[in-house]
């Protein structure tokens, strides 16, 4: 305020002084400088919205919330190649395993209010299809429903298997088109490359287009454990041990 | 009359069929060097049977770290030294070869076919590399270590897959091109210069430390449009083609020379990535992770003494008084939205409760005020954290700005943190932002 206010009396006669006297107030202030986790991931949130909960344009997903085993998975798909997109792993490249699971576990832990679901252009047809297929699978082409993996709310499980709901159509859409193509791939065995391979256009297009359009439970957080035994097997990475963190990663 | 016309003719062209006729002489030799298919140069045998002990193994596996072979030698995410990384180049894509012991790699090699690559950058089959393999550098590796090296690559687990094709443009694609090349840039390593003999011998250990297994001048020679520097040791200072990033000067205090630092702060830079103001980013971040950072803390120290008796060459910051005033109102507006909360109101940095710089000033920081902006422009599009290591585990991050600030914005900020706090360093305009983004795509 002081700053602001020496600054104006100094510029005081330029045009651009008063300008900048008129523009600075309107700036939202920055919060101070804090040695936090939540600032030194001020690099995250700059796409992923503000703590994770998502950029308003559908591409930078929310991570807040989500399993931090899988999101520490993710961390590492992007630094060995498995996601491509060239800002995160530029992110992530220079980062050590317990520095990235510690990230995970940091988004993981912040509990934010979902915005409701934005409205979705399908037609009824399509969300009864899209509803089965995440409710009951095709058992005809050996796809296993949603709800079988991802929790019976499908608000994922702990500690690697991501929540559905909250996402928006579009990125639903090119993450499954990501998987069909193999430009987004897991751990062996992929279990999720196996099902959206067996997916066509119309199957992601209905599926994507439900779960956009569902609103979270009222308890959002993903369920500790699934009542029954994954359908298929899936691969993930373990936890870094804290030896490892003590080394450093070669 | 027609006998003294022929006669007239042939007395008037004579001097001008000699001179043709040697040029196409030349020519033809010229041809025919170029077209002339290279053999393998004839190597001392090694005076022993290639070791295969756990020792020497363990010590090539040491000499590999320092020479960060892995980095480039294996695929992202994929088995270590598999090969098959792209290296994008000026004059197309190389592919980095597989140097497991496998017939898609080094299986059928000897310990001097492979002596043979470090030292003459010839392949086993005669065939000249291409010199994005930096054996400008590897040259200088003495015979003993390349054994070593050569008794770790064959411990490795043998992995099948042969590298992809280079793709690479004609000529460049060609021996002929990388005949000429080396005529004009290779320049056979010999055994301790001259000048050094004499000279403190941690000191020589750091040169040889540099100039070989570090290749430092890979990256910090200056280079011309042929990839290349008059010398290939060089380390002035140079743009990196297709990345963008400008590997500073070692031998200007104004860029990245240590002359003036403590031995501490250097070895400390390499080790964990930091030391005082200074961060290792971009390319350099590479290399401290994958390789300074494991390095013999006596090595650290023999290069940090090299580095900081490299001959200066200062060159005088050119001053600049042409930031507008127009410019400096949007750029400080700019400043204070994006930049300030984290680089301070000053410039000044922030410090974390451990007291060391989380964000590092900007005032008086010479990777702010170096005269080419490349590195400025990446960091500011691109954001990024400096390297995880022992020392420094837990890096604060740079926001990326790509999706943020147009061209001309980057340029204004820029420009404004260059001449604010006391800095002097020449403008950043729309142009050099456009030229240097390259392919960070907004």
């Amino acid at each position: 305020m002081f700053r602001t206010f020496s600054r104006c009396r100094l510029l005081g006669p330029l045009f651009s002084a008063l300008a900048s006297c008129l523009a600075l107030p309107t700036l939202a202030a920055p919060p101070a400088f804090e040695d936090t986790i939540a600032q030194r991931t001020l690099a995250c949130t700059a796409c992923h919205g503000a703590q994770g909960r998502a950029a308003p344009d559908g591409y930078y997903p929310r991570i807040a919330g989500k399993p931090a085993g899988y999101l520490y998975n993710q961390l590492l798909h992007f630094r060995d190649g498995r996601r491509s997109y060239r800002l995160m792993t530029h992110m992530v490249e220079p980062l050590s395993d317990s520095y990235l699971h510690e990230m995970a576990e940091h988004f993981a832990a912040l509990d934010l209010p979902y915005p409701a679901p934005s409205p979705v252009a399908a037609t009824a047809q399509e969300l009864q299809r899209g509803k089965q297929l995440a409710l009951r699978g095709d058992a005809s082409r050996q796809v296993p429903a949603c709800v079988q993996c991802h929790g019976t709310a499908l608000t994922g499980v702990q500690p690697s298997i991501p929540g559905l709901l909250g996402l928006p159509r579009d990125y639903l859409n090119s993450q499954l088109g990501a998987w069909r193509s193999g430009q987004r791939r897991a751990h062996a065995p992929d279990c999720m490359a196996s099902i959206a391979q067996r997916l066509n256009d119309s199957d992601v297009s209905a599926v994507s287009g439900w779960l956009a359009s569902q609103p979270l439970p009222v308890n959002p957080k993903p369920a500790r454990v699934l009542p029954a035994p994954l359908p298929m097997e899936c691969g993930s990475a373990d936890a870094p041990s804290p030896s490892a963190a003590k080394r450093g990663r070669p | 009359m027609n006998a003294r016309m022929n006669h007239a003719w042939r007395h008037a062209h004579r001097g001008r069929l000699l001179p043709v006729l040697a040029l196409l002489l030349l020519l033809g030799g010229l041809l025919a060097w170029l077209s002339w298919p290279a053999t393998p140069i004839a190597v001392r045998a090694s005076a022993t049977t290639p070791a295969t002990d756990s020792t020497t193994v363990e010590r090539g596996r040491y000499l590999a770290t320092l020479g960060n072979c892995q980095l480039c030698h294996t695929p992202r995410g994929g088995v270590p030294y598999a090969g098959g990384r792209g290296i994008a180049t000026p004059f197309g894509t190389i592919f980095s070869s597989n140097l497991t012991p496998s017939p898609a790699g080094l299986g059928t090699w000897s310990a001097d076919d492979f002596w043979r690559a470090l030292h003459h950058g010839q392949s086993r089959d005669g065939r000249w590399l291409y010199p994005a393999f930096p054996y400008n550098n590897t040259t200088h590796i003495t015979r003993p270590d390349s054994d070593a090296l050569y008794a770790y690559l064959r411990s490795l687990p043998p992995q099948a897959t042969p590298a992809p094709a280079h793709q690479l443009d004609w000529p460049y694609s060609t021996q002929a091109a990388l005949k000429v090349w080396r005529a004009l840039y290779f320049e056979e390593g010999s055994a301790t210069p001259a000048a050094e003999r004499d000279g403190d011998l941690e000191v020589q250990r750091g040169a040889y430390l540099v100039r070989g297994l570090g290749h430092c001048s890979a990256c910090h020679a200056p280079r011309n449009a042929l990839g290349a520097s008059s010398n290939m040791l060089d380390l002035a200072g140079g743009l990196i083609p297709v990345q963008n990033w400008y590997a500073p000067s070692l031998t200007n205090p104004t860029e990245a020379g240590v002359q003036d630092w403590t031995l501490d702060d250097i070895v400390a830079l390499f080790q964990s990535g930091r030391a005082g103001n200074a961060l290792v980013t971009g390319p350099m971040a590479e290399v401290v992770q994958h390789s300074t950072q494991h390095w013999s803390a006596a090595d650290l120290r023999a290069m940090a003494l090299y580095l900081k008796q490299l001959p200066r060459t200062d060159t005088p910051v050119a001053s600049t008084t042409t930031a507008s005033v127009r410019l400096k109102g949007t750029g400080e507006q700019l400043y204070d939205k994006r930049c300030a909360q984290c680089h301070g109101e000053q410039g000044e940095g922030r410090r974390g409760t451990d007291g060391r710089f989380a964000y590092p000033p900007l005032a008086g920081n010479r990777a702010v005020t170096m005269a080419s902006p490349a590195n400025l422009v990446q960091i500011v599009l691109n954001g990024g954290f400096a390297p995880a290591t022992p020392g420094h585990p837990r890096p604060f991050g740079m926001p990326p700005f790509v999706l943020n600030l147009s061209d001309g914005d980057v340029a204004t900020l820029l420009t404004y943190i260059r001449t604010q706090w006391g800095n002097q360093a020449p403008p950043v305009s729309t142009l050099d932002v456009q030229q240097l983004r390259g392919t960070s795509a907004r």
